[in-house]
Formats: structure tokens, C-alpha cells, sequence
């Protein structure tokens, strides 16, 4: 329950349109892009500016009202689901892209800045902001920041992390920290660090300071046809094993490319069992040679067919194709769960199998999506919410899979962050005592555990009910 | 509630929805107020339940739909293939049923003043007094009434000329189309009807102009009132359905993406059918037949508004830029968010202001950041309501239908 007066209080630092606590505007707010626990929130608070958001913050430090930041709402892994915080800190209203400096090669914005919207305001300085999550023209850069967003382009640039400078953090007592800053590799602890990829457990992001990468000169992108998921997986393999570094390296199989080429007709192959989207960048200079090599080396596992991008735009259409698959899948079914693991690269055509094993005895239908360049999976388990017993079997199977990843060397999660979906999941990953410290870490920044509550690192509490199969959950 | 009891809509296609969110920033109320519940992704969740009986249609869950311009920039992003506009447009006659008296009259006379043509007249008398006058435009200056702004966007009343039943083609017959003119858009910029006349005409096209047409039914269905706008649908299509008819088109995009649906509107009826089929936008089939070069000048820099029923409604972006790039002495520069609601759409501007107020204020600061002189944009709702802000705020820029525009350059206009 929250305090009396609460919602008054509130309206006074955001303004009256800054607060939602009716129950039915109250309702969206209950699930984010994972869809399989819901709960919602007592109290949705939308400040307009960092400062407002601290002025809240330091408010419910006084309340001592834990909170959920949230951003989009695309996240994967639950990371804005309340499990026991009953107010939402909201930053969509904080929009602005505060500072461009082109020589520098930097950009300030605020935490709801829409990913996209910065490499579109650099764009004509041949500039973007690396990171590409496929999500990227909703998702926003607070969030990135929370999950250390990765995307198709990480293979060769990195995830977030590599790309943010600084970052300003209230801290749950509602001090504001500068940390990082705009010169690269400062002295005394990597503080920016520890904050991307925090999933909100040690404070609110408001401003990072991003830095700016080259668009590169030319591309060349390249659509790779396979009879089987596991002639593709061995191209995969032969690419990395040549030596080259490719832009993006993602894999489709054949459920998710009927689905894809049904939403966005971008001629994709839709008999064929699984295909390669390729892409090398860089000077023009190297390009041709490189070109020719990944060619002879997928036809050499076995590509039935190996078609470039004959320009710009064919090469929008098919990056389209990729980036919305997850969305298309809705084509397929009515629910669906995206997984989100990692294996070492040789073993990409092993989980690959297994994947399809646990499928097969769940008898679900599971599509796989996934950057295949870096080991990093995305099955995608369709299903019904609405017929009974099938969302235990997903999560049954997600469990499963997760489990095999860890097995064969790998981690529960690449990109979507653990959130409240892989709690349980982060002792297969961690001893006990690494836990712990990660916990004792964590409560440097907030002792009292108001920032994102059980979330990213299992506590007592969060263990015993993740092992149920919803949290609170009203489907 | 038995599983066969719709009350609205089929559960189903609200399902489609998967919640992933790529449609928030598309959404013009999510980016201007950021609250899921004014978001489409937000929008479906409030449909399911009230769909599912879970909540009621109460004042908050209604102003939360109504807050929806029904601008369909959503569709165009959504990887899903949701059909927001349709699920919308069903939730609203049931949304309507729920509200209160008050607000149902006033939204009932909306409705019929603008759709019905002789009460239209009748009732909108006052207003060609005040049409495009300077001294309306400085009046609503000094007052700040953006109805007066309205007033002022509007063309100087000049009557409208009777066009005949049928124009010949200037040149060898492509194909015939029937121009309509039942509607809100021909009273109020009759010029622009001519103009398209005059254009296909030129470009081979022969126009036929049924007399005493009414309006096409998209407005009342914006209001909520299926009823009427089934009605108005069923009354054109047995008034213009013509057999020998190619293609049928308007100069409102809002009207043309609504003749799109005729067929799903009216299922049993051949004429509707008939002209969903064959509805195309004028600037879209210009653009096919093509247009001899035209002649006059027109030093200028040009830039486009996308009206939402032409870009996201009938998926037609290229064709009206293709045009206007033909005209010797334009420049064509690219609005910021050019593909964003001006908050025109339908009667929004009219029944939430506020919001309305809010994304026009947008529009014009990107109008002024791209430093165009003329702003194009294809719809009569988007040309007042851009020009009535353009008038309050006393900006040097001109907004036009690029049909005018077009019409000039080809030495057919005014």
C-alpha cells in the first residue's frame, strides 16, 4: 500500500498528467515484451526532466517506497515487472538529445531517447550509435544501458557497454552521481561499467553520454540459403575459423522465415531449412576479396545459394526482415517466448539440436533466430496462453534449454539480461559466494534494496518463487 | 459470457498482438505523452479487456481511446501485422454506447452537420464570412481561437462552381475515374476539385462527377457511429458505382483510405465492393500515367506532409514528391517526422483539442527547422490544420494541396 497522499505528492514534482493511478491505466503497465508473468504496478510516475526524476526518487527514499524503472516496455527477460515495488519511475518523457558534439564524437542523451533517434540525428556526419538491438527503433538508450543491449552488429562492435562514455545515476536515496565522463579510459574503477548491465538495481540512469562510430564506407550483405539448420551452423563455424570479422553473422530457420517473408516479402526462401544473413563492412578496398571468400566458404558447407544485396535498399529490406522476425512471429501464434542464451560457437549446431529435441518432447514448436556469429541463441517458443498447462511446458522448455547452454560452456543469457525470467537460472552461472558478491556490491549503491527489487541476483525470497511457475502472476 | 458473444470484436485479432512495442514511437500520443495506455500497444491491452468483459467502458478507459487519432502510423510499424485501424474502429461504436448523454448529442451533431451535405450548408453559413479573410486571421491572432484559425485557414468563399457530369480527356483515353464530391473537402476547398479534374484530364483520364453525391461515411465512423456510416456507404455506392468507372477517387486521403474498405464495410453489396476495388488516390494514379512537363515555375522550397490515410492508410509516399519534383524551380527538403499526425485526423482536432493543440505545435517546429516555403499536403483536415497554426503563429509559410500546386504549375489552376 502506498503512503496517504502519495499520488498528490507526486503530482506536485511531475506535474498532473505525471501520474497514473487509475486501475484501468494502471492494467498496460502490467508486462513489458515478456509476456509471461504480469503484475501490475499501484502507481505509474512519468517525470519530464533528470532532475524531476530525482526530486521523485529522494521522495520515495523518504516514503520508503521501493521502485521499477522502466523505459519502452520491450525488454525481454521481465526487468520492469513490480515484484514487490509498487511504483513504476517511468522515462519515456525524457526525450531530449541534450548534446552533439560531431569532433568528439559524442552525444548526450537522456534515458528515454529512443535508440534509433541517435544515429538518426548524427546521421548526416556519417556518424551512428553502434549497438542495434532489434528492437531499436522503440527501445530506449536508459534501457540499453540497463541490459547492456547487444544486437546484429555487436559481432564486430561490441554491446552497449563499449559504447557509452559516462552516465549520470540517482542513486535510491535520490542523490545524483556523475559517473564516466566524456574522456575515455579514466583512472580508479570502471564505475560506468558496473552500472551497464544492472538491470535498475543500483539506481536510475538519466543521461549517458554515448559514443559516436563511423558509418562504415561500404557493405556488402549477403543472404546464404541451406538445406538444414546444421549445414548453416558448420558455415558459421567456417567463416569465424577463416579469419574474417564479419558485421553480422545472423542465422533464420525455416519456421521463422515463413513467418518473416509472409510480414515483409523481402523474397526469402521460404522452402529452404535455414539461412544466413551475412554482412562484411569496411573500406571499399577489401570488401571484393572478402566477398568472394565467405562465398566459397558456404558453398563449401553446403549453401544451395549464396545472393548479395544488389543495393541500398535490398539490404533495408532484408535487415528489416531480421530486426522485426520477433514481431512477425505473432503471425504464427498468439504468445510466444523469446530465449536468450549463449554457447561457445562450435557448439551452435549442438543446441541446435538439442533445441529441437526439447521441442519435440514438450510438444511445442520452438523457431530459432539468433546471432549465430557470437553463439548467441533465441529460440522462440510459440504458444497459447489461453489453452491450459502449455505455459508450464514453455517454461519448462526454456528452463531446459538454458540448462543445455550452460552445459555446453556457454550463459543463460546474451542480451536480454537475467530480470526475473533467469533468476533461477543465475546459480547454475555462479557459486554461492559469487553471489553473495555480487549482493554486497549491490548494496553499496542501495542498502535497502529499493532500486529494482528481486531482480538480476536471486535473494531467499525470489528463489522459493521463481521455482513456481508465475510470480504473482495474474494472466 | 459464452464464447460465441462478441462484443465488439473477435478476441483473436486483438491477439495478434504479441506486445513487443516497435510501435510505440510510431504511435504521435504515446511520443507526445508518453503513457502506455495512450499507446496502440496500451490501446490493444484496454480493447482485450473490455472485450473479455474484464473492465468497463469507464470515462478513463474511453479517454484513452479516444485519444487515438486513428492515424495508423502503428500498422505501418508493426512486424505483426496487426490491424489496428479496424480494431479501433470496432471498439469505438461500442465505446459510444457508454458515454455520457451530453457528450453522445454533441458528438451526434458533429457528425451530422459535417457528413450530411444540405445540413453541412446550412449550419457552416456564418463561417464564409469569415473564410480566409486577413482580418479573420488577425482577429484569431489577437485572440488566440484556434476556431477562428480554422476560419481563417479556410479558402475565401467564392461559391462553388458547378462541375459538369462528365470531362473529357485532353488527350488519348487512359481509363475513366469518378471524382467524388459529396464531402466536407469539396465545400470547403472546391478549387481543389477542380483541380484534380483539370489534371486527370490532362493526363488521359475521363472524369465523371455524379450530381448530388454524399459524403463516403469515414467521419462517422471516426465518431463512433457505424449506423450512419454504413448508411452514407451504402446511399454512394448505389449513387456513383459505375460500371464503366476504372478508378474512383477524392481529394481527401482520409476519404480514399476509408473507399478502400468498402468491400469489407459492406460485404453484400457489389457497388461497395466495386469501389473498394477500384478507390485510388488521384496523386498516386497521376503519378502512374504520367503528366507532360509542366511550365510554369515555381521558385520555392517544397516540402511534404505525409497525411496519415495517405502513408499509412493507402501506403502512397513516393508518388506526390515524384510529381511536385517535376515542377520547374522546386525544391523538394524533407520534413523531420514528416510521417507524424499534424492532429488534424478527422474531426480530432475538434473533440480533443488538447493533444491536437500539442502535435501541431510539433509540426510546426519541424516545418520551421527544415526552412521549406511551401508545405504539401495531400488531405483537407491536414491543410486547415497546419495553415491554422501557421496563421496563429504568424509564420511566412505557405500550406497547399499539392493538387494545387500541380494544377498551377501545369497552367490549369487559378
Amino acid at each position: 500500500m502506498l503512503p496517504p497522499g502519495f499520488a498528490q505528492r507526486m503530482r506536485g514534482l511531475v506535474g498532473t498528467d505525471g501520474v497514473v493511478d487509475r486501475p484501468e491505466s494502471l492494467l498496460v503497465y502490467e508486462c513489458d515484451g515478456y509476456t509471461l508473468e504480469r503484475a501490475a504496478p499501484e502507481a505509474v510516475v512519468l517525470p519530464r526532466t533528470p532532475a524531476e526524476v530525482a526530486q521523485v526518487i529522494r521522495a520515495l527514499w523518504k516514503d520508503g517506497v521501493p521502485f521499477v524503472p522502466r523505459g519502452a516496455g520491450t525488454g525481454l527477460s521481465g526487468g520492469t515487472l513490480p515484484v514487490e515495488a509498487p511504483v513504476m519511475v517511468c522515462t519515456s518523457r525524457l526525450q531530449k538529445i541534450e548534446s552533439i558534439d560531431i569532433a568528439n564524437r559524442r552525444v548526450v542523451a537522456q534515458a528515454g531517447v529512443v535508440n534509433l533517434w541517435v544515429s538518426r540525428a548524427v546521421k548526416d556526419a556519417g556518424l551512428h550509435f553502434a549497438p542495434d538491438p532489434s528492437s531499436q527503433n522503440a527501445c530506449t538508450i536508459g534501457g540499453n544501458v540497463a541490459e547492456n543491449s547487444g544486437g546484429p552488429h555487436t559481432l564486430k562492435y561490441g554491446v552497449t557497454t563499449n559504447h557509452v562514455l559516462g552516465l549520470e545515476l540517482v542513486l535510491p536515496t535520490g542523490e545524483v552521481v556523475q559517473l564516466g565522463g566524456p574522456v575515455e579510459d579514466r583512472p580508479g574503477y570502471d564505475l560506468t561499467g558496473l552500472v551497464v548491465g544492472s538491470e535498475g538495481t543500483l539506481g536510475l540512469v538519466t543521461r549517458a553520454t554515448l559514443r559516436l562510430t563511423r558509418v562504415p564506407e561500404s557493405y556488402r550483405t549477403f543472404l546464404a540459403v541451406f538445406d538444414s539448420v546444421a549445414d548453416a551452423s558448420e558455415a558459421v563455424s567456417g567463416i569465424i575459423a577463416s579469419g574474417i570479422i564479419p558485421a553480422a553473422l545472423e542465422m533464420m530457420d525455416g519456421l521463422i522465415l515463413r513467418a518473416v517473408e509472409d510480414a515483409f516479402h523481402a523474397g526469402l526462401p521460404v522452402d529452404a531449412g535455414a539461412v544466413l544473413l551475412i554482412e562484411l563492412d569496411g573500406p571499399e578496398a577489401g570488401l571484393p576479396s572478402q566477398s568472394e571468400e565467405v562465398r566459397e566458404l558456404c558453398k563449401a558447407q553446403g549453401a544451395v545459394e549464396v545472393r548479395t544485396a544488389r543495393d541500398d535498399a535490398e539490404r533495408t529490406l532484408l535487415w528489416k526482415a531480421r530486426k522485426r522476425a520477433f514481431g512477425a512471429v505473432g503471425r504464427l501464434a498468439p504468445n510466444y517466448c523469446t530465449q536468450d542464451g549463449v554457447v561457445p560457437r562450435t557448439q551452435v549446431p549442438e543446441i541446435l539440436r538439442r533445441i529441437s529435441a526439447t521441442a519435440e518432447k514438450h510438444s511445442l514448436r520452438i523457431g530459432n533466430v539468433f546471432h549465430a556469429g557470437d553463439g548467441n541463441i533465441h529460440p522462440i517458443i510459440l504458444f497459447d496462453e489461453r489453452n491450459a498447462g502449455e505455459v508450464e511446458r514453455v517454461l519448462a522448455a526454456g528452463t531446459e534449454i538454458l540448462e543445455a547452454c550452460v552445459a555446453l560452456g556457454g550463459s543463460v543469457t546474451g542480451e536480454h539480461g537475467i530480470g526475473v525470467e533467469k533468476i533461477a537460472q543465475m546459480p547454475l552461472l555462479f557459486s554461492p559466494e559469487d553471489l553473495h558478491a555480487m549482493a554486497t556490491l549491490r548494496s553499496v549503491f542501495d542498502p535497502q534494496r529499493r532500486a529494482n527489487p528481486h531482480k538480476l541476483l536471486p535473494d531467499s525470497k525470489v528463489c522459493v518463487e521463481a521455482r513456481a511457475p508465475r510470480r504473482q502472476a495474474a494472466m | 459470457m459464452a464464447d460465441s458473444d462478441v462484443r465488439f470484436v473477435e478476441i483473436e485479432k486483438l491477439l495478434s498482438c504479441v506486445h513487443c512495442g516497435l510501435c510505440l514511437p510510431s504511435c504521435p500520443t504515446y511520443l507526445e505523452l508518453g503513457t502506455e495506455a495512450d499507446s496502440p500497444r496500451g490501446r490493444i491491452l484496454l480493447m482485450r479487456a473490455l472485450e473479455e468483459g474484464r473492465l468497463r467502458p469507464t470515462p478513463e478507459v474511453t479517454r484513452h481511446l479516444d485519444s487515438c487519432l486513428g492515424c495508423r502510423a502503428c500498422e505501418t510499424a508493426c512486424p505483426s501485422g496487426v490491424p489496428y485501424g479496424s480494431l479501433i474502429e470496432a471498439a469505438r461504436p461500442f465505446v459510444e454506447e457508454h458515454r455520457p448523454p451530453v457528450a453522445r448529442f454533441l458528438r451526434w451533431l458533429l457528425d451530422s452537420v459535417l457528413t450530411q451535405p444540405t445540413v453541412r450548408n446550412v449550419a457552416t453559413a456564418p463561417l464564409r464570412l469569415l473564410a480566409g479573410k486577413p482580418w479573420t486571421a488577425r482577429f484569431a491572432r489577437a485572440t488566440s481561437l484556434s476556431l477562428l484559425g480554422y476560419a481563417a485557414a479556410l479558402p475565401e468563399w467564392r461559391g462553388v462552381t458547378p462541375l459538369p457530369p462528365v470531362i473529357e480527356p485532353d488527350r488519348e483515353l487512359r481509363g475513366t475515374a469518378v471524382l467524388l464530391t459529396g464531402c466536407v473537402a469539396h465545400s470547403s476547398f472546391p478549387q481543389t476539385t477542380v483541380s484534380i479534374a483539370r489534371l486527370l484530364a490532362r493526363a488521359g483520364v475521363r472524369v465523371l462527377i455524379p450530381p448530388d453525391q454524399g459524403c463516403c461515411g469515414a467521419l462517422s465512423l471516426h465518431l463512433g457511429n457505424d449506423t450512419r456510416s454504413r448508411d452514407l456507404a451504402l446511399r454512394l455506392s448505389r449513387h456513383v458505382s459505375e460500371d464503366e468507372a476504372d478508378w474512383y477517387v477524392t481529394t481527401a486521403a482520409g476519404c480514399g483510405a476509408h473507399l478502400r474498405e468498402y468491400g469489407t464495410l459492406l460485404p453484400n453489396d457489389s457497388g461497395a465492393a466495386n469501389i473498394g476495388a477500384k478507390a485510388r488516390d488521384p496523386l498516386d494514379l497521376l503519378a502512374e500515367l504520367g503528366l507532360p512537363a509542366p511550365q510554369r515555375p515555381l521558385k520555392a522550397k517544397i516540402a511534404m506532409h505525409d497525411p496519415c490515410h495517405l502513408l499509412h492508410g493507402q501506403g502512397v509516399k513516393n508518388a506526390p514528391r515524384e510529381l511536385l519534383r517535376q515542377i520547374p524551380g522546386a525544391e523538394l527538403v524533407e520534413l523531420a517526422e514528416a510521417e507524424i499526425c499534424c492532429g488534424s485526423a478527422g474531426t480530432y482536432n475538434l473533440t480533443e483539442p488538447g493533444t491536437a493543440g500539442r502535435l501541431l505545435t510539433r509540426k510546426l517546429a519541424d516545418i520551421r527547422a527544415s526552412g521549406a516555403d511551401i508545405i504539401a499536403a495531400a488531405n483537407p483536415g491536414c491543410l486547415l490544420q497546419i495553415r491554422s497554426g501557421a496563421i496563429l503563429q504568424n509564420m511566412p509559410v505557405q500550406i497547399a494541396h499539392p493538387i494545387d500546386l500541380l494544377a498551377r504549375a501545369h497552367g490549369l489552376g487559378d
